[in-house]
């Protein structure tokens, strides 16, 4: 009986053992299947997923693990090869010269070479309805000069080209998926990035698989990669503290305490490419002359004096942005150091409204109805009424406004700008006569002779130089008030290692990994 | 029956026709160009004449409501300019997520509503009768996305229990379909079980007074059976239109739930496609819903016959 008891005693114990092994084995299979997924939380539902027709910003972050590009930027806005293994320009900077990466295949199996990149740049050309259109206008042509080495001719000089193939332009899909597809491709893009696409329910998820022959697949360390809309920021980031997901972006500035308290998560955060700031209408329509700040310089000279940049970054952002008066951020090494950031002066401003005869001028200031915008619409119309401005809040829904900005039925218009990676990304369509983006309506000849020259410099030293008058000018005429710019903010888990900061808000997957 | 059925249904086509016109009248009204939503934030000139041309933004309003019902008629009701998907597709793929949603809030509402509201009358004054109007005072004055906020703090993020957000087919995973609708279910019945309660303690406490009730307790059958069978059943014909006209405010309900619980159903994609001016998503959208919301009406008109015998003469 006691044998029998110490056999039973045996018999469970090794079962136990077994039974421990068992359960080990499976914790590490299920963490391993689980390590193999990664959950990213977007902002916003991103639109088609074609680089030719796609419009959105967070259509972007897909892209960046879907479809690899032929330049990449790094954290300090390097171009680095992606595709493209190295280029040269011409002398004349009419044309470039590109190497491309050896041994890329499409997910489809398609071979990469300089007959897919032409056939890619000649896409975003002639596709009706492409957005690529515009931004590759210089490139009049592209020859195959062997099957790794391709050739962009361009109709005049265009320095930010690089800038340019390092975004949605540089994408590269299939040739053959695109002609087979070429009504349906948004829906079931073939591209040659890390991962491919598996599915997408709209509003819901889309599903990108591990693309076993990525040239760069020891950098991959996911088998899945699944992106998540959740329009409100406060879900999105309890999704991630209740670990449906690992990482989320634009991460509201408000909660920045709340994932700071809990040691299961972290931040990662970098200044933006682009900007918040308020379009004036100083010229787009009729309106602009009926109000003093639309037609007298002195008087948006002092609505900016009235303004205290870093209480506005305070106030309507938590801090979690970076005080600017240009297009471009105070760090970057295009920022015009001769116009720099101005100090408030409620005196100064009020003496410069006298000066123009307008003690208390009036203007409506739209904002569209987000919570950021509304913010610093509050923050501005208080701070400039203490100079002698009543300034009046119009909230309106997004799509009007940009309507009405359009139309020119404005004052001044609350408006951010996502940026790009070249400053003429943030200048040229803004302030060039008649350009698309050009809300306030400006139009100078000396400044679209400016821009013009900086788009066929290529010497970064020259380049200051240009932005250095273009901003001695603008600032004096100031149909952009810039305000700030916003720290792009990601929150995700701890075990997530890996993540990389790039200024462009967009997430590199690539060497991310759970610890 | 079938001669009233059939009287019905040729009612329906000058409604729904109707029902087109306004549609897309309506949606004229909405401000700003769609084309200038549509072409993203680079706004290139080429991009917004090939959206108007696409559109037909460029062609007189007759014509273009031509163009939509014409496709309308043959089973097309277009694509989503958005992301390049017709929109018939986006119905299939949304609709059983917002059904599912709606039945279960349904189905919660019922549990709740419909038995509160008996209790209530049959012990009106009592602490129970108090107890469900604050129940139902409480539902009907919370509104959907602060409840819903405070369930996901609750019992995703404290309590860890229930997912966040988002949706699983249940063919994929039931439990896990389940485990995701429970919470936006509950915001979403909950208001409809508070009406629902309200409107059946009011019909039951009509009938209770009724002489054919006394009759039947005079007859000395058991309070259960007066209460459930004669008087219930006769409460429940205005109840049955209630709840056809809730279904539809369910739907409409949905829009607020399913953004804040990132359902992927048809509030949600009704709700993105007004403020991306994707026409055809929003025209093809409420064309069905409000179609459903006619045919919802037709049945319990039918229902009606079923419950109550005196109509079928």
């Amino acid at each position: 009986m006691k044998k029998t008891a110490f056999a039973w005693h045996r018999t469970s114990y090794s079962g136990l053992r077994w039974g421990a092994g068992f359960a080990l084995v499976c914790t590490l299979l299920m963490a391993g299947v689980q390590a193999q997924t990664l959950r990213v939380g977007l902002a916003e539902d991103p639109d088609v997923l074609d680089p030719t027709m796609a419009r959105s910003f967070v259509g972007r972050i897909v892209f960046a693990s879907l479809c690899d590009k032929l330049i990449d930027i790094d954290d300090k806005l390097n171009f680095v090869p992606q595709l493209a293994t190295s280029w040269v320009w011409s002398p004349d900077n009419k044309i470039l010269i590109m190497k491309l990466r050896p041994g890329v295949t499409f997910h489809d199996g398609e071979k990469f070479d300089a007959a897919a990149v032409k056939f890619n740049i000649e896409r975003h050309k002639t596709l009706a309805g492409s957005n690529r259109r515009g931004e590759l206008g210089p490139v009049a042509s592209v020859d195959v000069l062997d099957d790794l080495t391709v050739r962009l001719n361009m109709s005049a000089p265009f320095a930010p080209l690089l800038a340019v193939l390092a975004d949605r332009a540089g994408m590269m899909v299939s040739p053959k998926a695109a002609q087979e597809n070429s009504t349906g491709f948004g829906s079931k893009p073939v591209c040659s990035g890390p991962f491919k696409f598996t599915e997408r329910v709209a509003q819901d998820r889309i599903v990108l698989e591990r693309y076993a022959n990525y040239w760069n697949k020891a950098n991959i360390h996911f088998d899945k990669v699944v992106f998540q809309p959740i329009v409100d920021a406060t879900v999105r980031l309890a999704n991630l503290r209740s670990g449906q997901l690992d990482i989320i972006e634009r991460m509201a500035p408000s909660d920045i305490p709340q994932v700071k308290s809990d040691n299961r998560f972290q931040i990662a955060r970098i200044t933006e490419l682009g900007y918040y700031g308020i379009t004036l209408n100083t010229g787009k329509s009729d309106q602009a002359k009926k109000t003093p700040i639309g037609s007298d310089p002195r008087v948006r000279e002092a609505f900016e004096l009235s303004l205290d940049r870093s209480g506005i970054v305070q106030v309507a952002m938590d801090g979690e942005a970076t005080a600017g008066n240009q297009w471009l951020s105070p760090g970057n090494s295009f920022y015009a150091k001769g116009t720099p950031l101005p100090k408030r002066n409620v005196a100064r401003a009020k003496a410069l409204l006298k000066e123009a005869g307008v003690t208390n001028p009036v203007f409506t200031l739209m904002t569209p109805t987000t919570s950021d915008a509304q913010r610093i619409a509050q923050v501005v119309q208080s701070m400039a009424k203490e100079a002698g401005f009543e300034v009046k809040i119009q909230s309106t829904e997004f799509a009007t406004s940009l309507n009405l900005a359009d139309k020119g039925q404005f004052d001044a218009y609350v408006l951010a700008w996502s940026g790009r990676a070249d400053p003429d990304g943030n200048l040229y369509s803004f302030y060039g006569c008649k350009q698309p983006l050009n809300y306030s309506g400006y139009c100078k000849p000396e400044i679209d002779d400016l821009l013009n020259r900086s788009r066929t410099v290529r010497d970064p030293a020259e380049r200051a130089k240009l932005f250095e008058q273009i901003a001695a000018q603008t600032n004096k005429d100031r149909p952009i008030v810039y305000l700030f710019h916003r720290n792009w903010l990601w929150a995700h888990n701890k075990k997530l290692t890996g993540v990389r900061a790039i200024p462009d808000g967009l997430m590199r997957v690539q060497g991310l990994q759970f610890k | 029956m079938i001669s009233y059925l059939l009287k019905r249904l040729v009612a329906l086509i000058p409604t729904v026709f109707f029902v087109t016109v306004i549609i897309f009248g309506l949606q004229q009204l909405l401000p700003g160009d769609p084309a200038i939503m549509l072409a993203g934030e680079d706004q290139d000139p080429t991009v917004i004449a090939y959206l108007h041309k696409k559109m037909h933004l460029d062609e007189p309003l007759p014509m273009r409501y031509a163009y939509w019902i014409g496709g309308v008629f043959k089973g097309d009701l277009g694509e989503s300019l958005r992301i390049q998907k017709p929109v018939l597709e986006l119905i299939q793929e949304k609709l059983p997520v917002t059904l599912e949603l709606a039945a279960i809030a349904m189905l919660i509402a019922l549990v709740i509503g419909i038995p509160a509201g008996i209790i209530s009358a049959v012990a009106k004054d009592s602490a129970w009768d108090y107890l469900a109007n604050m129940v139902a005072l409480w539902g009907l004055s919370t509104p959907n996305f602060w409840l819903g906020i405070l369930l996901i703090l609750l019992f995703s993020v404290s309590l860890g229990w229930l997912p966040a957000s988002g949706y699983v087919s249940p063919f994929e995973d039931l439990k896990a379909n389940l485990a995701a609708m429970i919470m936006p279910a509950f915001v979403l019945g909950n208001a409809i079980a508070a009406v629902l309660m309200r409107h059946t303690r009011s019909a039951m406490l009509q009938v209770l007074n009724a002489d054919y009730v006394r009759t039947a307790r005079a007859k000395g059958l058991p309070e259960r059976q007066v209460v459930l069978k004669h008087a219930l059943r006769n409460a429940l014909t205005p109840i049955i239109t209630l709840g056809a006209l809730e279904f539809g405010t369910l739907l409409s309900g949905a829009v607020l739930t399913e953004q804040v619980f990132s359902i992927p159903g048809f509030g949600k994609l009704i709700v993105d496609a007004v403020f991306n001016r994707d026409y055809a998503v929003v025209q093809g959208v409420v064309l069905f819903t409000s179609t459903v919301y006619i045919v919802l009406n037709l049945m319990a008109d039918l229902a009606y016959f079923l419950v109550n015998p005196r109509l079928r003469g």
